[in-house]
């Protein structure tokens, strides 16, 4: 694709200079608004690992916590007890998170546990595993796993060690990733798969699509995605407790965003963590101006609402059509 | 370990469950009709528990005489919630459903947090203490009426749905809304009619369990899992199956509290989960869809 070509779709326009702006952002921005950053890039980095298993295949998942937490105490535990690097720690998390997704999708898929009672299932598996943590003391049982904060000034990516601007372009490189893998997972035979079960799953399953095998593999991609997002949160947070990084307040969170964005889209997941972040920070502050407790969360419920009933399908599919964008593609 | 103790341990369970049945109740009438996930379930229990302590503490009402009034109240609650919010949503995907539940959950738990503060309340009765002894058997007062009057409102709302002409016509929308709306039935006002009665159950239960737990609004996303757990062991849709899926619960909680580790007791309830959604993925009382 030449340059020109490339500058007359007004799409990757958009996309690259939103890109070339969150590059050069940390330059101007203050520590406050790049924790924010932060918080943004990682609810959309983890809202797009969601999306691919039910946004793309249509399979309804209320546990992805459990693959946060186990990526984020795979690297964790292996770097406290062996000083692992995290490239490591991700690999051996992916893994794991795989397995278990693969356990989760294999019971659920071959004995026919769908809809609601699928995602029930995957409640079900990551609060076990909560608790089961809350009790292993290897992992410093219930009173956390903290890795050890040696600096904040050099920059040590390999160990994964240092600022805060560090880590912001460490989860920009991933969402970024994200963003490309999702898109190139869309447009090949897989996504269209994927759509398919989702639209129809007897209509895929009459044509000829493996259904068991395509929705395993969805859920395989999608937990390995998120457990790598978990290991960010293990070492920019540097504290771990199973009853944070398991909970199920972790896996609606995760979802919300790519719910109000839009599912199934490519930019929903960023948008509507931009929106859900922005709006949570936003009204945190008002409420301290306020000075009421829970007036936020109050506050925040009602917001939830009235998007759902004024754009039930997301805010992305919406928006898209205001800007013109609707030109084929996502 | 003797046997005494394991008979008082497994009766206390026992009488738990059936509040915890009766909690599930709600939750299994609001499915099997609308096929409506409630996630607002627990938010809803921990409303009906502020209820009764509200009455209790403002008003001296005892929790079981406050029963009807309580269940009323959710009742209208329900009613209005789904009059005016929930019918607009039926027949949407299920994670849309599911955000707009998860959204009222937030308002109701944090409008909680905002009226009474995030500690733990409970209610003392002359009662509390007391207890009856049956041989070696010793129960606690308040357990056995709170079991008793659970098991009583589920058989209400047993006789309710076999026998009168609401109930019947409720049954006929759940099996058949298209159906139901052919014959001249006003679907839109049956199902009001239906989450009110689901939340009047919570309502019941609520007031039961202020009884044995203290209150405070953290408890609701667990009183959903809890809720969850149960109907979908039972049956989701079934009658019976929750009130056995609560019995089940009860036990399990009961005896692994008190045999193994109390800490440990939901991963339990998680794991029979686990297995009755493998073995039987409609639960054990439930119908295939």
């Amino acid at each position: 694709m030449s340059i020109a070509t490339l500058l007359s779709d007004r799409r990757a326009v958009l996309l690259l200079g939103l890109l070339a702006v969150l590059v050069v952002a940390p330059l101007g921005a203050g520590d406050y608004l790049l924790s924010i950053l932060i918080t943004i890039l990682l609810q959309a980095y983890l809202g797009m690992a969601w999306n691919v298993m039910m946004g793309f295949a249509g399979q309804f998942s209320l546990g992805h916590a459990l693959y946060v937490g186990l990526g984020a105490y795979a690297g964790g535990a292996l770097f406290v007890h062996f000083g692992t690097p995290p490239l490591i720690g991700a690999i051996a998390g992916m893994v794991i998170s795989a397995a278990a997704g693969a356990v989760i999708g294999a019971l659920g898929f071959r004995f026919k546990v769908m809809g609601v009672y699928f995602a029930l299932l995957t409640i079900a598996f990551a609060e076990f595993t909560r608790i089961l943590f809350d009790h292993w003391g290897w992992v410093n049982a219930s009173s956390g796993l903290f890795l050890p904060v040696s600096n904040r000034v050099t920059n040590d990516v390999w160990m994964l060690r240092g600022s805060a601007t560090m880590f912001y372009y460490v989860i920009l490189g991933m969402a970024v990733l994200a963003f490309a893998f999702s898109r190139s997972l869309l447009r090949r035979r897989i996504g269209y798969y994927w759509q398919a079960i989702r639209e129809d799953q007897d209509a895929a399953d009459a044509l000829g699509i493996d259904v068991f095998r395509l929705k395993m593999i969805a859920v395989i991609v999608s937990a390995s995605m998120t457990s790598l997002g978990g290991l960010f949160i293990a070492f920019y947070n540097n504290n771990l407790y199973p009853e944070s990084i398991f909970s199920m307040h972790r896996s609606i969170e995760l979802m919300l965003g790519t719910i109000i964005g839009g599912i199934g889209t490519l930019f929903g997941p960023i948008l509507g963590a931009a929106v859900l972040t922005v709006l949570g920070e936003g009204l945190t502050v008002a409420g301290n101006a306020i000075g009421i407790d829970g007036i936020k969360q109050i506050a925040y419920g009602i917001c939830l609402l009235a998007i759902l009933i004024l754009k039930p399908g997301g805010l992305w599919p919406w928006l898209r059509h205001r800007l013109g964008l609707d030109g084929g593609g996502r | 370990m003797d046997a005494t103790f394991f008979l008082n341990v497994t009766s206390g369970g026992l009488l738990t469950g059936l509040v915890y049945g009766l909690m599930a109740l709600g939750l299994s009438v609001i499915f099997g009709v609308m096929r409506v996930v409630n996630f607002a379930h627990g938010d809803m229990m921990v409303l009906a528990m502020y209820t009764a302590f509200l009455l209790f503490t403002k008003l001296g009402i005892e929790p079981v005489p406050a029963l009807p009034l309580v269940a009323g109240i959710l009742f209208v609650f329900g009613y209005l919630l789904q009059r005016f919010l929930i019918n607009r949503f039926l027949g949407v995907s299920e994670h849309i459903q599911f955000l707009l539940l998860l959204s009222i959950a937030i308002i109701i738990t944090n409008v909680m947090m905002m009226v009474f503060g995030p500690d733990a309340r409970s209610i003392q009765l002359d009662a509390s203490f007391e207890s009856y002894s049956i041989g070696p058997l010793v129960l606690d007062k308040v357990r056995v009426i709170a079991a008793v009057a659970a098991g009583g409102v589920a058989l209400l709302l047993g006789a309710f749905f076999r026998y009168t002409t609401t109930g019947t016509a409720i049954r006929a929308c759940a099996d058949n809304p298209v159906g139901a709306r052919v014959v001249g039935l006003d679907v839109e006002n049956l199902y009001a009619v239906t989450f009110g009665i689901g939340a009047a159950c919570v309502g019941a239960a609520g007031c039961l369990l202020v009884l044995l737990v203290d209150v405070h609004p953290n408890l609701s996303s667990d009183y959903t899992l809890l809720g969850f757990i149960i109907v979908i062991l039972g049956g989701l849709g079934s009658l019976g199956g929750a009130l056995l899926g609560g019995i089940l619960v009860g036990l399990s909680e009961a005896l692994s509290g008190a045999l193994i580790e109390p800490s440990l007791k939901s991963m339990f309830s998680f794991g029979l989960l686990i297995l009755v959604l493998l073995l039987r993925p409609h639960g054990i009382l439930g119908k295939k869809p």
